[in-house]
């Protein structure tokens, strides 16, 4: 029964997507506020009817309805609640359900706290909205319908594939699907804006909140994402270059470009045509990237669920929205009014050059990703790109542009003074390079390239700092005049604290990336209890094994004491995880924080050693700064959502007061 | 359909796992273990999802480790290791494609858009300023009636960070 309340409430608001498609255009072109109202209360409803599907289809894993053929193909009894619960969105049709919700729930978003906005605008904005809900719902119900019964119920299903078993990666979808799917809304934005022909500061500061949630969300999910490879797949590995995480990161370099671009926007009325690109190019990322994902017509480390000719009907769903919206484009753009103009140097100028490296760094990934596929369609040659070739070309791009960007807020509005930033920046470069210096007599081997990039890590968080205190004038601290810089440092606006947080996340995290991929040692050896090992600055003594027996696996955990030399002995305890119901062995590493530093311990398997005695292969890896990996891109989240917080922003979400030339307008 | 799954997931199993550092396999010579570690880098575990055979515990990258393993050992260069393994399995076994006139545009395509971009930039950038015109009799008498009006809102930043400049033409949208 409530399988069919599922399927029945799926194509309900299949219907009402249609609806709330149709019922806004036509309302906007007849000038009609009940039909537009009548739009509007249809993307409200369709939320809630995906919301009733999603609820049946988790009902289902919870009763474990093994009559319906997603949850024996994906849940067992035996499964733990919380995984039945996630089972939900582990499967291909689950995690589209999964990707619907989002996406009918951003259309709710848009018509509550749209009410500001100018009538036109909104509608044509709920109207796009709906027909992309309309395509997804479509292939949903038709091509991907979680709610298919089987005829004969079995009495136990399969089983979740057991790595996915796991908290982080519990979590992960449903926050990189928002943030993957929030880009629509800045699509449907821009749009309407073009259809209404019109783009200026008041749409920028509409779109910037959307994309700094769908930003802040993308970030996180990676983030989370990675950090599951990190200790899941066993050999410490946090990003592969793999096709599935190239898909994900596309849309959030495009996002982070957008989010630079819409300020200029915003505070200048410049850049317009591109912002809207922007806007229009993320989302369409986003649908790539659930296309790369679920067709597997690329290997990837993370390809669960995939089906080649569901993929054939994303691509379609893609090259139609994603068609018309840049067939749009290219007819409307060219009418847009040019708006403000600005020397070379200049904020503007340093945001252009910031868009221009990331929309580089994000024709490099897509590049990297979809040149197997071209160069098998051309020659029939199978051919891999690989993590080399993105450390040779994404690397440089990068490190190019993370040079320049402490310099970028410090330049004024139009016309900017370069040589004075660079003024302003000097004892920040001096601190950079005195960190890098010290970290090259520190640390063992030497090597030159990675002690570089640190470098311009520390330099990132240097040059953050000063310009933070530049603006609350530090200095007068020095000169006793402690009450200003209190002042001024309570006036900052939250986005300003929200820039500068991302922007030493970023540092954070190059540092973390560089330290961990250049200094990270691994040991292994075969132990039998008793037997110890040295792994960098630690002796790892193999107490012994026991069996567990957890609700869906057994597990040979092993006992191992790490003895540093300096501090107290900790113990680690690394499992190797057997699966019954998939005959699966997976593996359960352990780590020790020692602040960023993780050791991070794998059992490997058994084998007979010369004594008798049953040895085990332990493998110990000692990750210098990995936290930082994780650390830096969270404070980047943390600093969209200290920025989403600002009172500008809130105002351009929410209600607008209803102050002159808005009101005016409609 | 479910087979393939089932054949993916176990694929995906048999791959976990560091294990190019299995002591059973290593070298003695230290500096050649280094060395056919970074080339285990750059070649591909044929039958995993996407991982190197430094990082693969397939039974095939267990193969081609060993294979490696003893060409270092008998002398063969970088060059002629990846030429014989590119014979053997075709050029889907190198990670990194090599850097010849058929990959150009693979290796090129990201720094000429840069270049390309920044010539546009520098063009089209160059252009405004010096076509500025500057104001006739009738805008100079509204900027004056303008500036002499009494202050509205400064707004409520420090340097501009928070002001959105002005758009008379806000207010006469045609608005629905």
């Amino acid at each position: 029964m409530t399988a069919e309340l599922g399927a029945f409430a799926l194509i309900l608001a299949l219907a009402l997507s249609a609806l709330q498609a149709g019922l806004s255009i036509f309302g906007r072109v007849r000038g009609d506020a009940t039909l537009r109202g009548a739009g509007e209360g249809a993307a409200l409803a369709a939320f809630v009817a995906v919301a009733i599907a999603f609820a049946a289809l988790m009902t289902a894993f919870v009763a474990s309805d093994f009559s319906v053929a997603n949850v024996v193909a994906n849940s067992n009894t035996d499964q733990p609640l919380f995984y039945r619960i996630t089972a939900t969105w582990g499967s291909h049709e689950g995690s589209m359900l999964l990707w619907n919700l989002a996406l009918t729930g951003f259309g709710a978003c848009v018509v509550v706290y749209g009410r500001g906005l100018p009538t036109g605008l909104k509608s044509v904005a709920v109207a796009t909205q709906g027909t992309l809900a309309l395509l997804f719902l479509g292939y949903t119900v038709f091509a991907s319908n979680p709610f298919v019964r089987i005829a004969t119920a079995p009495l136990e299903g399969q089983s979740l594939n057991p790595i996915l078993q796991d908290p982080f990666m519990a979590i992960h979808p449903p926050i990189l699907y928002s943030g993957y799917v929030g880009f629509s809304v800045v699509f449907s934005f821009a749009v309407a804006a073009l259809v209404e022909g019109r783009v200026d500061a008041a749409w920028a500061r509409w779109v910037r909140p959307w994309a700094l949630a769908a930003w802040s969300l993308l970030t996180v999910g990676i983030t989370l994402g990675s950090f599951w490879a990190y200790y899941e797949l066993g050999w410490g590995g946090w990003w592969f270059w793999d096709p599935v995480e190239n898909a994900s990161f596309m849309p959030w370099l495009i996002g982070t470009a957008l989010l630079h671009s819409a300020i200029v926007t915003e505070k200048r009325g410049a850049l317009t045509g591109w912002t809207v690109f922007l806007a229009l190019a993320a989302f369409s990322f986003s649908m790539l990237g659930a296309f790369l994902v679920r067709s597997g017509v690329l290997t990837s480390v993370h390809a669960f669920a995939v089906d080649p000719r569901r993929g054939a009907i994303l691509l379609f769903i893609l090259a139609i929205a994603a068609g018309a919206a840049f067939g749009l484009f290219a007819w409307r753009a060219p009418k847009l009014t040019p708006g403000g103009l600005f020397a070379p140097v200049s904020r503007e100028g340093a945001l252009v050059l910031n868009n221009l490296f990331l929309a580089a760094a994000t024709a490099c990934v897509m590049l990297g990703t979809l040149y197997p596929l071209i160069v098998q369609a051309v020659t029939g040659e199978a051919i891999s790109v690989g993590a080399p070739y993105f450390a040779l070309t994404f690397g440089p791009l990068m490190v190019a542009c993370l040079i320049i960007l402490p310099a970028g807020p410090l330049l004024a509005w139009k016309r900017g003074d370069l040589l004075g930033a660079l003024q302003r920046l000097w004892v920040a470069a001096a601190l950079a390079v005195a960190a890098g210096l010290l970290t090259y007599l520190l640390i063992a081997p030497r090597k030159i390239v990675p002690i570089l990039v640190m470098t311009i890590g520390f330099w990132l968080i240097a040059g953050s700092a000063a310009e933070l205190a530049g603006r609350i004038n530090l200095g007068a601290l020095g000169r006793g005049d402690g009450g200003q810089v209190w002042r001024r440092l309570r006036g900052l606006p939250r986005g300003q604290w929200g820039m500068t947080l991302a922007h030493i996340g970023l540092g954070v995290f190059v540092l973390g990336a560089a330290c961990e991929l250049s200094w990270r040692t691994e040991t292994a050896q075969s132990l039998v209890a008793g037997q110890s090992m040295r792994a960098g600055a630690y002796t790892i003594t193999l107490q012994g094994l026991n069996t567990l027996d957890g609700p869906n696996f057994s597990a040979d955990q092993a006992t191992l004491i790490a003895k540093p030399d300096h501090g107290a002995p900790f113990t680690l305890t690394p499992e190797r995880r057997f699966y019954p119901a998939q005959r699966q062995t997976t593996s359960k590493v352990a780590i020790e924080r020692r602040g960023a530093t993780d050791v991070y311990v794998v059992l490997g398997d058994e084998r007979p050693a010369s004594g008798g005695q049953p040895a085990w292969l332990v493998r110990v890896f000692i990750n210098p700064w990995a936290r930082l990996i994780f650390a830096g891109p969270l404070l980047m989240a943390l600093g969209g959502a200290i920025s989403l917080s600002d009172r500008r922003i809130r105002l351009a979400a929410g209600r607008r007061a209803p102050s002159g030339v808005l009101t005016a307008a409609e | 359909m479910k087979t393939r799954l089932a054949l993916i997931a176990i694929a995906a199993m048999l791959c976990m796992g560091a294990a190019a550092s299995d002591p059973a396999e290593r070298l003695a010579d230290p500096v050649k273990e280094a060395h056919a570690r970074s080339l285990f880098r750059q070649i591909r575990c044929l039958v995993c999802q996407n991982e190197s055979i430094d990082e693969s515990e397939a039974p095939l990258a267990d193969d081609l480790r060993k294979l490696v393993r003893q060409q270092i050992v008998e002398g063969r260069s970088d060059n002629q290791i990846r030429q014989f393994l590119v014979q053997r399995f075709g050029a889907f076994v190198l990670l990194k494609p090599p850097f010849d006139l058929g990959d150009a545009p693979l290796w090129l395509a990201p720094f000429a858009i840069i270049g390309v971009g920044g010539a546009l930039i520098a063009w089209r950038g160059a252009k405004p300023l010096r076509l500025e015109p500057p104001l006739n009799d009738a805008e100079r008498a509204r900027l004056d009636a303008l500036t002499q009006a009494p202050p509205v809102s400064a707004g409520d930043d420090i340097d501009g960070f928070d002001t959105i400049p002005p758009r008379p033409r806000l207010t006469k949208g045609a608005q629905a």
